[in-house]
């Protein structure tokens, strides 16, 4: 029922999550325009990434509950675009001479 | 903490299984927690009938009589918050769902039972809270608590409401998060699926939204609070922020709620109408399914609430088409039911009445729904009776009746006592005339410009109101009705036995008070649900 | 093996094995970390639409963010995940020793986490930082009156503190947890009666950790590079 993880496996995540932050704030001083942002998200969603799987064990999650692991994210993307819709598109007139 | 595993005696159920207030209190039944439910949003909704009672009296004539206009947005404000947090989002899941989940999957109990008392508890915390507000100011925003109106203007008891309100979702997500826990894990061996009960479904669909919309609530409202108590924030528009950012928020739970609301009524009236036709319900599996998909578009059309409150064109577009998509799950129910009923053998008992009025009543609702979805017309009709009329029709003629043709199907069940068909039929019939004349003319005065929300109006709406205030108090009459004939049946009822109804499912083959542990032996599923007459079992 | 399973009182009597209560408690707390996700994903998205409302108010007052301290408290908490997940493994393996010696590092470790954040909360008070409450700081006050940036300085400072003391809440109760279960495992009783309460208290632990990863680059990174 419970996989065993070696210590070392922890470990090397470990370490790579510290890497991985030690480079997001390497970079934040960098100026990338927009993608400092980009940057700034993606090497989260990776460390949350790794943290999910590896320490929490989703990989091995079966069915229902690999399931509910994506709900939650799902119903946030649905909240976080259909809002920020309405915000981006304020300006927009419709029906309007250029 | 752990219940004795002790072989009980004969004839003991789940009511004489122990004695004492104690032994109520800290239950971890799930049975007994429906109990300590049913008395307390019982009483919630007393008060909320009451306050109702009091604005349809304000309402009689155009002239403020019995009250200003201050004290009439406390009165509908606190009809709106009792009704809605304390009565409606609890009623059919708490009590119904409570009871009946680990009966009809052949479970002994819910998943974490001590985790469902501590529901209770912090409802009953923040009910207090609510009642607290009630006697000591009262609170005027309405029940949406729309900024900067709630976060810098009124002096209303703002902060101990959301805060009640923050609390009270704890109970709803805790209560949810148990079903879903319990449907997934504790069914009996052979009840997959496709063999329960559609209650189960719509259940487990509405613990979905109560799972994962009562948090953006709770943030809503922590957020609305810090704004108020620091006066900084981000909903006010003085201070740099944005009032309808806290309508998105609100509404992203709020519109989904409609459908905790409603969704568990429905899951009754298939109960109701399988066993009242002697049918297998028609398209089992299109029912099921469409209590899933309610859930999931549910989350898709929140910002129809905000057509004219400035939100962009290019967004209301996109929630207005999205909104209609929405009737087609609710449409595929009323079609299936009512398919059911064709050459069913029909039997018009209590809880069938009701289920008849929810059938028309929520038809009704939903097609006047589609109506306030259309952008254009629902610029005409925002703010009017008519959308007041469109929620009373879902809320009361289809969640308040589906919890009353639950409560009257199960009451044998779970009090192990019939009650008086005749005074029950009376009654059914009184509500739902007195339903009718209520809210129709609203339909037909919110047509007619007639805003919500004020406690004067046009001398010219005076009919239509007067016929509105008369229907309340025949609506009055049908809903005491039944707190007489149900508590007297408890000393005078005759006996139910197993299965007064001749019902299919689990929680009838158990003993009428059931037995605390449910079953005495965990029960084996060899059929589907609504196994009635020669309608063959197709899933096997 | 099902028919001894209730002679341990570890099995609750509505369940019918260890196993499908297992399934139940790991589901169970999957579900109420779907509703942490909503909870946070409100305060993500307020804190979105507000920088891209006024991003060079969100560039002014990130200005005044401890990069420093920020980045050690994130190692700080990565090294927590890494001693929970030890003590999980621990409580795997059947160590009781090891699984208190990792637990009370957690809760150190989290400890030290939470004393560092007090102590940049300590800053933001002595530099007038704090919006409502304490907010004198006369580079904000006059840059915001010259008009060098649009919108208020205290929506910054209103979201970060509403999403740092509700994460640094969270940690709070999984501290008193961890402290917990440490106290209560000097018997061994987690290695005899199972141990879904240790793994449960990891999955909140780490899940806590995740909020902070995004935390993080958006309130103390972005806007750095100026």
């Amino acid at each position: 029922m419970a996989h065993i993880v070696p210590v070392r496996t922890y470990l090397m995540v470990g370490l790579a999550l510290i890497l991985l932050t030690a480079i997001t704030v390497a970079v934040a001083y960098v100026d990338l325009g927009p993608l400092n942002e980009v940057v700034a998200l993606a090497v989260a969603a990776i460390k949350a990434t790794l943290i999910v799987l590896i320490f929490m064990n989703a990989r091995y999650a079966k069915g229902p509950t690999k399931l509910f692991i994506f709900m939650g994210l799902i119903m946030m993307a649905i909240f976080m675009v259909f809002t920020m819709d309405d915000y981006m598109t304020r300006q927009w007139t419709l029906f309007t001479q250029p | 903490m752990a219940v004795p595993t002790l072989a009980l005696p004969q004839k003991k159920n789940y009511i004489n299984a122990g004695s004492g207030l104690k032994s109520w209190l800290l239950t971890t039944d799930h049975k007994r927690i429906a109990i300590l439910y049913l008395i307390s949003i019982s009483i919630m909704f007393l008060l909320g009938g009451l306050m109702a009672a009091l604005i349809r009296m304000e309402l009689l004539t155009p002239a403020a009589d019995l009250m200003g206009s201050d004290d009439y947005n406390r009165l509908f404000t606190s009809h709106g918050v009792v009704m809605i947090f304390g009565f409606l989002i609890p009623s059919i899941p708490a009590v119904l769902g409570n009871f009946l989940i680990p009966l009809m999957i052949g479970a002994k109990d819910l998943a974490f039972p001590r985790v469902n008392l501590l529901s209770w508890y912090i409802y009953m915390v923040a009910g207090v809270m609510v009642l607290w507000v009630l006697f000591n100011g009262g609170l005027d925003t309405g029940w949406t608590f729309y900024t900067p109106y709630s976060s810098s203007v009124s002096t209303s008891e703002v902060l101990p409401t959301t805060l009640a309100v923050f609390i009270m979702g704890f109970s709803s997500i805790l209560t949810g998060l148990n079903f879903i826990v319990t449907i997934h894990t504790m069914r009996a061996p052979g009840m997959t699926w496709f063999r329960m009960p559609l209650f189960l479904w719509s259940m487990y669909a509405t613990s979905l939204i109560m799972l994962l919309g009562t948090p953006v609530l709770g943030i809503t409202m922590l957020l609305l609070f810090a704004e108020r108590v620091f006066g900084v924030g981000i909903f006010d528009p003085a201070l740099g922020g944005d009032p309808l950012l806290f309508q998105h928020f609100f509404w992203f739970y709020s519109h989904p709620a409609v459908y905790i609301m409603i969704l568990p009524s429905m899951g009754v009236i298939s109960e109701v109408i399988a066993a009242f036709t002697r049918k297998r319900i028609f398209g089992y599996r299109f029912v099921a399914f469409s209590s899933i998909a309610i859930a999931i578009f549910g989350f898709l059309v929140w910002a129809h609430h905000m057509f004219v409150a400035g939100m962009s064109i290019h967004a209301a577009l996109i929630f207005s088409l999205l909104s209609y998509l929405v009737a087609i799950p609710s449409a595929i129910k009323v079609f299936n039911w009512s398919a059911t009923l064709y050459k069913g053998s029909i039997q018009f008992s209590t809880p069938m009445l009701y289920a008849m009025g929810f059938l028309g009543l929520f038809t009704i609702g939903g097609l006047t729904g589609l109506f306030l979805s259309a952008l254009a017309l629902d610029v005409h009709v925002t703010d009017t009776y008519f959308v007041v009329a469109h929620f009373h029709f879902i809320m009361v003629g289809g969640a308040v009746m589906g919890y009353l043709a639950g409560l009257h199907f199960w009451w044998p069940k779970i009090t192990g006592r019939m009650y008086s068909e005749t005074w029950a039929k009376l009654a059914a019939l009184i509500t739902f005339i007195g339903f009718n004349v209520t809210f129709f003319p609203q339909f037909i005065v919110g047509f007619l410009g007639m805003p919500r929300r004020y406690h004067t109006y046009a001398p010219e709406f005076q009919v239509l109101n007067i016929l509105s205030t008369a229907g309340a108090s025949i609506l009055a009459v049908g809903m005491i009705l039944p707190i007489f004939y149900l508590t007297s049946s408890l000393w005078s009822g005759k006996r139910a036995g197993k299965n007064p109804w001749g019902a299919a499912g689990l929680e009838w083959e158990t003993e009428s008070p059931p037995p605390q542990f449910n079953f005495d032996e965990t029960p084996v599923v060899t059929v589907g649900a609504y196994n009635y007459g020669p309608v063959e079992d197709k899933i096997g | 093996m099902a028919h001894s399973d209730h002679d341990n009182p570890a099995l609750g009597h509505h369940w019918e094995s260890f196993e499908q209560q297992h399934q139940g408690n790991v589901m169970g707390m999957w579900l109420f970390l779907s509703t942490e996700i909503m909870l946070f994903s409100g305060m993500f998205l307020a804190y979105f639409i507000f920088r891209m409302l006024y991003p060079d108010m969100f560039t002014a007052a990130n200005h005044f963010q401890n990069v420093f301290l920020g980045t050690v408290n994130t190692a700080v908490l990565i090294m927590s995940s890494v001693t929970m997940v030890l003590a999980v493994r621990s409580a795997q393996v059947g160590n009781n020793r090891l699984l208190r010696i990792f637990l009370l590092a957690t809760a150190f470790l989290g400890l030290v986490f939470l004393g560092i954040k007090a102590y940049e909360y300590y800053e933001h008070w002595h530099e007038g930082l704090v919006p409502g409450l304490h907010w004198t700081n006369a580079e904000l006050i006059a840059d915001e009156a010259k008009g060098i940036f649009k919108g208020s300085a205290q929506i910054y400072f209103f979201m970060y503190f509403v999403m740092t003391i509700i994460h640094a809440l969270h940690m709070t109760v999984g501290l008193g947890i961890v402290l917990t279960l440490w106290w209560r495992a000097r018997d061994g009783r987690f290695l005899k009666e199972g141990f879904d309460p240790i793994e449960l208290i990891g999955l909140y632990w780490h899940f806590v950790d995740v909020v902070w990863v995004f935390l993080f680059p958006l309130l103390y990174l972005l806007g750095k590079q100026g």
